[in-house]
């Protein structure tokens, strides 16, 4: 995955190995992550993995342990050595909004801007609440703005010094869904016009899939892979990003040669090289990779199905008893305990070796 | 208060030409010392505390809220024994010096100086519980996003940490000017006019009921500032700590020279404001007092059960009110439960004189009713018994005991309420099952505190005692005014004892709120 990032012109900011943690606890295992000026990338892990800890060192919150950080030409940590928060030009959005209680939304824009003429500063401030569509709100209290609002606000103050870079930790966790939908679309094309280099860290992938250009998957402290969200949904790279995005099923199947496995739903080519040891392989399939067809030589048996708007999800038994999740049009959904017929739509899917091999104690039942 | 401000009395109006201007211009005096001298002694200690590491941080983080057991008055005699003519500091000096009488200066501890850093030695722990707490929760996520913005820590600090706990500050230091306000035994004893002590004086010396009432009357405006001041810090300080807190990611670690300041920096307010005081309490008990012990000991039982049955009376009281106002919530029980809670603002002296009042009338109606009709009573039946004592005690700390009732009360959710009546709980049964076990520990607490705030009160208990009632704080008091240092020792020491229980246990609760 670095690879693919280190082939491209001029990164803007990189990341190179990095290593972070507490005490005896290391929570960043070597990270290496490029980013071009202008992109919008998303931290995409479970609550744990090190994203947060990897934002906190860019902010300079937190100090690397080994590896490297640079930001254009500056060297914000090389493991040893760290520039202080307030020499890096970073703006950063936190979790819990942190608008200062006693400033109005004014004074919390400006607050960053304490070097600048106040004329200046001034224009600054109008500029950003036009920006942000709160003109005329300058003097309220943050306690006077509605969650949303504040959200705003905290961005605005985060852009308002005119920052290098933009870190966004969990901005949205704190929202409702309706205006989450709302606002991750907005503030993206806002970032995207004034061509902000942005790094956002989420535990939400339809967050992650609405936001960011790239999404970068981490899970106990290392990458595990970075691409455009409808890779990370429909080529994952591990068994991790296969399983942490969206849904699916693995099903055993057997090696048939560096890039082909065999399985009860047929021949299918495999995304990544495989070796011949172990043969017994898994195949990762999500509920939209295959379709039910009026007849075929896969057989399986509705067990329930979950109705969701226009699709629903059934969930099936093939001939040998493995599960399946399959999606099929809500209103020619067959009904529990029928027996439907299945086609592959796709033909390139994750294999990995298939875990019950390897550890016995997760024998299928 | 029943009497009005300006109706005629002569003593008041003899008190407006002479004395009043006194009491205000002393008041005032003493409020802008404990004022400023609280700050000082409060907030660099709440914050090295909240954001520092140094050495003994932990130990002098608890040790810093032991003078919240000594009462001024204790404190104030303590260090007059030590800092006069004849006491040992004085003594050494001359000895040193060879100085005689009148060959040199020494600061008057019995001054407005000496009243101020008094108060403020005990005092000082209602602003620094306060600042610390906002700091805590302030620090990590304003601080960073300042830093994020270009500041440097220093910078952040005076421009943020300050800024955002001078709510909290404020509230403190109103808390703190209360009890200036209502304390009598340490200007009385120094010989300061305030107005408490005009209340006494004119109660007593000029035996001028509505003369006192009127004082009260004036004295309670000043209150009603330093209630609404302190209302309004706090409304103010929920907007700023709204926003969710994270714990502290590191604190400053602090090393060599400035590691010593620090901790001296904290080790000074205990060390003057609870060690040297309890110390010379103790030494002074152990080896010089006289006083007999089964003295001491009907001082202690008088006190003792004063205290215990006031904080019965207190405690079913608030459970009352707390349970009413949750089974029916509405806004005129809320605000008899918030106008209730309003007395713990109040002087002593001026509860005295609130609760006195009335008594009086209803003895006299009742002496008046009993020689017209035969019924043979005599004496005060009301005023002059401990009814008028444990009256005013429940009006002073109701508000306290109503406090620790209502936030236990808090943690019960309803739905605990309806989950167990829904598998089959009698109303009853709710109580006894479910209330009774989560409350316990509230309700044990009010009733401690309320307890060691009977045992500490004094000018209240010093107007309404019956006559010949002693309690170790009146004893104490008289023994200290007679010049009796010593003797008034071991009265003290058992005070400070007790005082110091519900101490450690707001320690502890704020050490266990903190994981």
């Amino acid at each position: 995955m670095s690879i693919e990032s280190n082939t491209l012109p001029s990164a803007y900011l990189s990341i190179e190995n990095a290593y972070a943690g507490y005490a005896a606890e290391s929570v960043v295992n070597g990270v290496t992550l490029n980013i071009q000026q202008g992109e919008l990338i998303c931290l995409l892990g479970p609550s744990g993995c090190g994203k947060s800890s990897l934002l906190r060192c860019i902010a300079g919150f937190h100090a690397l342990s080994s590896g490297r950080i640079l930001l254009g030409e500056k060297r914000l940590d090389d493991g040893n050595t760290q520039l202080p928060p307030e020499q890096r030009n970073i703006g950063m959005v936190f979790q819990d909004i942190a608008l200062f209680p006693h400033l109005n939304v004014t004074e919390n824009i400006q607050f960053g801007l304490f070097e600048w003429p106040r004329k200046e500063a001034n224009e600054r401030s109008e500029q950003l609440l036009t920006m942000i569509g709160l003109q005329g709100l300058g003097r309220r209290y943050p306690h006077e703005l509605s969650g949303g609002q504040q959200q705003r606000v905290a961005l605005a103050r985060a852009l308002a010094p005119k920052p290098d870079l933009l870190l966004l930790d969990e901005p949205f966790s704190g929202l409702d869904a309706a205006l989450r939908d709302e606002l991750i679309p907005e503030i993206a094309d806002l970032l995207k016009q004034e061509q902000i280099t942005t790094l956002m860290v989420s535990h939400d992938q339809a967050e992650a899939f609405a936001f960011a250009d790239r999404v970068a998957v981490m899970n106990q402290g290392k990458l595990e892979q970075i691409s455009q969200p409808d890779a990370i949904y429909y080529e994952p790279k591990s068994r991790f990003v296969a399983e942490f995005i969206g849904e699916g099923a693995f099903i055993k199947a057997q090696y048939i040669d560096r890039h082909h496995v065999s399985s009860l739903l047929g021949q299918s080519r495999s995304t990544t090289e495989l070796s011949e040891i172990p043969c017994n392989k898994e195949l990762f399939i999500r509920p939209d990779d295959v379709e039910i067809v009026e007849h075929s030589e896969v057989v399986a048996q509705v067990e329930s199905k979950r109705f969701r708007g226009g699709q629903s999800l059934l969930s099936v038994t093939l001939e040998d008893g493995q599960p399946l999740a399959v999606t099929c049009h809500a209103v020619k959904a067959p009904g529990v305990g029928e027996t439907i017929y299945l086609a592959l739509k796709q033909h390139r899917f994750l294999v990995t070796d298939d875990p019950s091999k390897i550890e016995p104690k997760n024998e299928a039942r | 208060m029943s009497q009005s401000l300006f109706s005629g009395s002569e003593v008041f109006s003899h008190l407006l030409n002479t004395v009043l201007a006194d009491y205000v211009l002393n008041s005032l005096i003493l409020m802008a010392g404990v004022g400023i001298g609280t700050i000082i002694m409060g907030v660099p200690a709440a914050w090295l505390a909240a954001m520092c590491d140094f050495p003994g941080r932990r130990w002098l983080d608890w040790g810093m809220l032991l003078p919240l057991a000594m009462p001024a008055y204790v404190i104030a005699y303590t260090y007059t024994g030590m800092l006069d003519f004849a006491g040992p500091v004085q003594t050494v000096l001359r000895e040193l010096t060879g100085w005689g009488y009148g060959d040199y200066w020494f600061w008057d501890i019995r001054s407005h100086s000496g009243a101020i850093a008094m108060l403020v030695l005990v005092l000082y722990p209602y602003v620094y519980l306060m600042a610390r707490a906002t700091f805590l929760e302030q620090s990590s996520v304003s601080f960073e996003a300042s830093r994020n913005l270009g500041y440097s820590p220093f910078r952040a600090f005076l421009k943020v940490a300050i800024p955002m706990a001078r709510p909290a500050i404020i509230a403190g230091v109103s808390l703190a000017l209360m009890e200036t306000l209502a304390d009598y035994g340490t200007v009385q004893y120094f010989g300061i006019p305030t107005f408490s002590t005009g209340i006494f004086r004119t109660f007593y010396g000029f035996g001028d009921a509505n003369g006192a009432a009127q004082l009260a009357s004036l004295l309670l405006l000043f209150v009603a500032t330093l209630i609404f001041v302190e209302r309004y810090s706090r409304r103010k300080l929920s907007y700023n700590i709204r926003a969710g807190s994270r714990a502290m990611t590191s604190r400053i670690h602090l090393k060599g020279r400035r590691a010593w300041l620090a901790a001296l920096a904290c080790f000074i307010p205990f060390f003057f404001g609870f060690l040297l005081p309890a110390g010379q309490l103790l030494s002074w008990s152990l080896f010089d007092a006289q006083m007999p012990w089964s003295d001491f000991l009907s001082l202690s039982w008088n006190s003792f059960y004063l205290a215990g049955l006031a904080a019965l009376i207190a405690i079913i009281l608030a459970t009352l009110l707390a349970y009413t106002q949750r089974f029916n919530p509405s806004k005129l029980i809320k605000q008899a439960s918030q106008f209730a809670a309003l007395g713990y603002a109040l002087p002593g002296t001026v509860i005295a004189i609130g609760v006195l009042a009335p008594l009086v009338f209803v003895d006299q109606t009742l002496l008046a009713f009993s020689e017209r009709f035969g019924l043979g009573l005599s004496g005060l039946i009301f005023s002059g018994t401990l009814f008028a004592l444990l009256i005013a005690y429940t009006v002073r700390f109701l508000a306290v005991a109503l406090g620790s009732v209502q936030s236990g009360l808090e943690q019960i959710s309803p739905s605990l309420d309806e989950a167990a009546k829904g598998m089959g709980r009698s109303p009853y049964q709710v109580l006894r099952q479910i209330h009774a076990p989560l409350m316990k520990s509230s309700l044990l607490t009010a009733l401690l505190v309320v307890f060691v705030d009977v045992l500490k009160e004094l000018p209240a208990t010093l107007m309404l005692r019956p006559f010949d009632f002693n309690t170790l704080a009146v004893r104490a008091f008289e023994l200290a005014s007679d010049e009796r240092l010593v003797e008034a020792a071991p009265p003290s020491l058992m005070i400070v004892a007790v005082g110091l229980v519900p101490v450690l246990l707001l320690n502890r609760a704020i050490s266990r709120h903190k994981h």
